[in-house]
């Protein structure tokens, strides 16, 4: 395990490794959800958590260069007396680094509007398998040939180890309004969000919590949710002032032509800062229920969310097992929490099983593996399930492109097998 | 249609270009020709070209898969008819989806809706040896696997052939107008919330509002009087390009620009600037200013040489090109992948 301060010194860690043809795993704060970085082995953790000085900020271009270690809530802390800010905000912000989230294409309430990770990454310094520091992307608006940027970002550290990276800020609204919308069927909370969206609007947030969350995020944290709600919706729409008030208005019609409850506008900045407490906070209110969770991460389109919540929470009833769901609704990004006790015998399998049904589920809809936490090994040997052999065997290629040695954070995101006249894969249609 | 396979509306034709491509020596993608000097020289070789039509479209998802053969104005057409949009913008609405993406050229509104490779959401290629496959997915969130859909995204044609795209798309705002402004574009970018475009060509400053119309409205107070509606002149002549320097950079490329008598049209806040010169000459000396302020020139039209440039990273971009493509037979000569021939310069 290695603590380098600077690109060189993750460079020189690298080049060591390669020498040695021995793998090498980046690693931020360890936050992320798919064991990517988990060494698996006698690899390298090359640990990025002393590169965590904001380099450079530019308000006119509105960029930031950063060290990978730089926790994503410090960059914003960092730039908001300039009226700017980060827009990824994964509900891990306080703990997460950059690094890691440009290694997962980190996403959060924010990104429904404007994009995950990815649409907010302009250029990486990235160190390659080989140890060479070669610049990915750039903060002109296009760079001749591939995007580079664009395969390495999402690559969970297979790609080689983010050194520098630059960001785009984008301006703080100049108004922002949140609303929470009490409903008395999950059902209707999930028609609401196609409402809206079918209604014209692109909100900032669009978040739902089902009853159970929703007791437990207002016991923990006392954030006025309504403790007897079947669902909550959680939407924030931000922008000029007339247009605000002008979605605002149409999202309270919506919500209560869908059956809501009530309509409840934050009233302050300081009744506003408490919802968004209350729902980043829903895996610190969990842990009062039962001590281990296993959070799911898959999208389906949004127009089939009623459909598969429901086909979700007959799964954990047939598993027998306590479900939440608390979730980027508009976008369709679920992710159902499963709370046990790991000591209860037998719960393991049952809870592996659900998951499993949870994400054919999903796949059956239409959607795909992960929305933001990523593949790593949890769901490499579910690739299959979107993927054809073909299609394995092209993002192979183009990671032994990056990685010809096959050092960098190898047996993470793509099956064995997946190239092509590797020996044989899962055998075809096993999984579909 | 069934994820992992194109829609069956086009898989005979796949099929059949997927056949072709796998037994020609030089593939040829092709689509509408709007874009057809973007880059290096076109190689001769077998022509192919992806169906067309909108496959799958649900207002209510924002997202819309369409054959890469589809031109632009229709499915602008057809987004329109459900109150959407996907602002790819090329010049010519003739030029096809699949075109636009290959080429990797982002529209005039790029400063408000992002470039153009944050719209591709899934994409179907047919590769060298004929296989189709897929990448990325349907869904406006991902991360299963590796960002194959941004890869395809100014590839010119050289990694395969595209055949079916997913786009993201959103709703088309009820009000939009420009307004040439008295106003350097610089302050019109601190003033302005999220505008669609800040343009500056010789004549002065546009800006292109949109959103709600009382939104719309109070930017216009806030940024002063018009001096006209109309959109700017796009820069023309038979030898066109485009400059990608920093944004800081604009005002700098426009006035060296200026001085040589080259038209250009900045974008402020992006860092695009177009260029059209009377001769090669004029085109080659835009170049030289966008190398002296740290960018580069893609030709767009005329003999000039599309790059001007080595590739960056050019020997990782060809062990892609070679990993996807491994005889080089897709578009030969589109990207300058191969190393500079011996006794060259170094
Ligand atoms: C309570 C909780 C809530 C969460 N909420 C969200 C959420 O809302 N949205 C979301 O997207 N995620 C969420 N996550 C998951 C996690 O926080 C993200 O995946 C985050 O991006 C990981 O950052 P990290 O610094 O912890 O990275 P790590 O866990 O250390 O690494 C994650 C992956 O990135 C790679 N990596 C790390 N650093 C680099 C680098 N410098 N260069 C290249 N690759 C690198 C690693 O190899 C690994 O594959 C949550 C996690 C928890 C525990």
């Amino acid at each position: 395990m290695c603590f380098p301060r600077s690109t060189e010194d993750v460079a020189a860690a690298v080049r060591v490794a390669a020498d040695h043809g021995v793998p090498f795993v980046a690693r931020g704060s360890g936050t992320g959800l798919a064991g990517g970085a988990t060494p698996l082995d006698d690899a390298v953790v090359v640990v990025t958590t002393q590169m965590n000085r904001v380099l450079e900020v530019d308000p006119v271009e509105r960029v930031a260069w950063v060290e990978p270690g730089v926790l994503n809530l410090d960059l914003t802390r960092a730039v908001q007396h300039l009226g700017l800010h980060y827009a990824p905000d994964p509900s891990s912000q306080q703990a997460c680094t950059i690094g890691g989230n440009v290694g997962t294409n980190a996403g959060g309430p924010h990104c429904l509007a404007s994009g995950v990770t990815s649409a907010h990454v302009l250029a990486v310094d990235a160190v390659l398998a080989d140890g060479e520091v070669a610049r990915l992307g750039g903060t002109e608006p296009d760079v001749p040939g591939y995007d580079l940027r664009g395969c390495f970002v999402g690559s969970e550290g297979t790609m080689g180890i983010a050194a520098r990276i630059a960001v785009r800020l984008l301006p703080d609204p100049p108004v922002v309004r949140t609303l929470l919308c009490d409903f008395g069927a999950l059902d209707d909370a999930a028609a609401t969000v196609s409402g809206i969206i079918a209604a014209g609007i692109v909100p900032a947030a669009l978040e739902m919590m089902d009853a159970e969350i929703t007791r437990a995020v207002e016991d923990f944290v006392g954030a006025g949710y309504p403790r007897d709600a079947a669902a909550v919706l959680l939407v924030e729409v931000d922008g000029l002032p007339d247009g605000v008030a002008a979605q605002v208005a149409a999202i309270d019609a919506v919500a209560r032509a869908h059956g809501a409850r009530s309509v409840r506008v934050a009233a302050d900045e300081a009744e506003r800062a408490l919802l968004w407490k209350g729902r980043k906070s829903a895996f610190g209110a969990i842990a009062r229920i039962a001590p281990d969770y296993y959070l799911h991460d898959a999208v389906v389109p949004r127009t089939k969310l009623v459909d598969v919540l429901r086909r979700v929470y007959e799964i954990a009833a047939e598993q027998r097992l306590t479900m939440m769901n608390v979730f980027h609704a508009g976008d369709g990004n679920l992710h159902p929490l499963i709370v046990f006790d790991a000591r209860e015998p037998g719960i393991w399998s049952r809870v592996h099983d659900a998951g499993d049904e949870i994400l054919r589920t999903c796949v059956a809809a239409g959607g795909v593996l992960s929305g933001e936490h990523g593949i790593g090994m949890e769901k490499r040997d579910a690739m299959p399930l979107i993927f054809t052999p073909d299609d394995l065997d092209l993002q192979a290629r183009l990671r032994d492109a990056f990685d010809p040695q096959g050092l960098a954070n190898p047996d993470k995101v793509l099956p064995r097998g997946s190239r092509c006249g590797e020996v044989r894969r899962v055998p075809e249609g096993t999984w579909v | 249609m069934s994820p992992g396979t194109v829609a069956p509306a086009v898989a005979e034709a796949v099929a059949a270009l997927a056949a072709t491509v796998a037994t020609a020596a030089t593939v040829v993608p092709v689509g509408s020709r709007t874009h057809w000097e973007v880059g290096g020289p076109a190689p001769a070789g077998t022509e192919v070209r992806a169906p067309s039509g909108v496959l799958e479209y649900d207002p209510a998802e924002l997202t819309v898969t369409v054959a890469a053969g589809t031109t632009v104005g229709e499915l602008d057409a057809v987004l329109g008819a459900a109150g959407q949009q996907c602002p790819l913008d090329p010049r010519d609405p003739a030029a096809t989806v699949g075109g636009v993406l290959a080429a990797g050229l982002s529209g005039p509104r790029r400063l408000r809706y992002g470039p153009l490779r944050n719209r591709l959401l899934e994409v179907h290629l047919v590769l060298a040896d004929g296989r189709t496959v897929k990448g990325g997915g349907r869904t406006v969130k991902n991360v299963s696997g590796y960002d194959v859909a941004r890869l395809m995204v100014g590839s010119l044609g050289t990694l395969g052939v595209l055949v079916q795209v997913t786009l993201r798309c959103e709703p088309r705002p009820a009000a939009s107008e420009w307004r040439r402004l008295d106003v350097p574009a610089a302050e019109v970018l601190r003033r302005a919330f999220r505008p669609a475009a800040v343009l500056t060509d010789p004549t002065g400053t546009t800006v292109l509002l949109e959103g709600f119309p009382e939104d719309v409205a109070a930017e216009r107070t806030r940024l002063g009087p018009s001096t006209g509606a109309e959109a700017p002149a796009w820069p023309t002549g038979p030898h066109r390009g485009r400059i990608s320097v920093r944004p800081a950079l604009v005002d700098r490329v426009l006035a060296d620009l200026a001085g040589l008598g080259i038209g250009a049209l900045g974008e402020g806040g992006v860092g695009t600037v177009h260029v059209a010169a009377p001769s090669a000459a004029g085109l080659d000396a835009a170049r030289t200013v966008a190398h002296a302020a740290g960018g580069w020139l893609l030709r767009e039209a005329g003999p000039l040489d599309g790059f001007g440039t080595d590739l960056p990273n050019r020997a990782l971009m060809a062990r892609i090109k070679d990993a996807l493509d491994p005889t080089g037979k897709c578009n030969p000569g589109r990207l300058p992948l191969a190393p500079v021939p011996v006794g060259g310069p170094a």
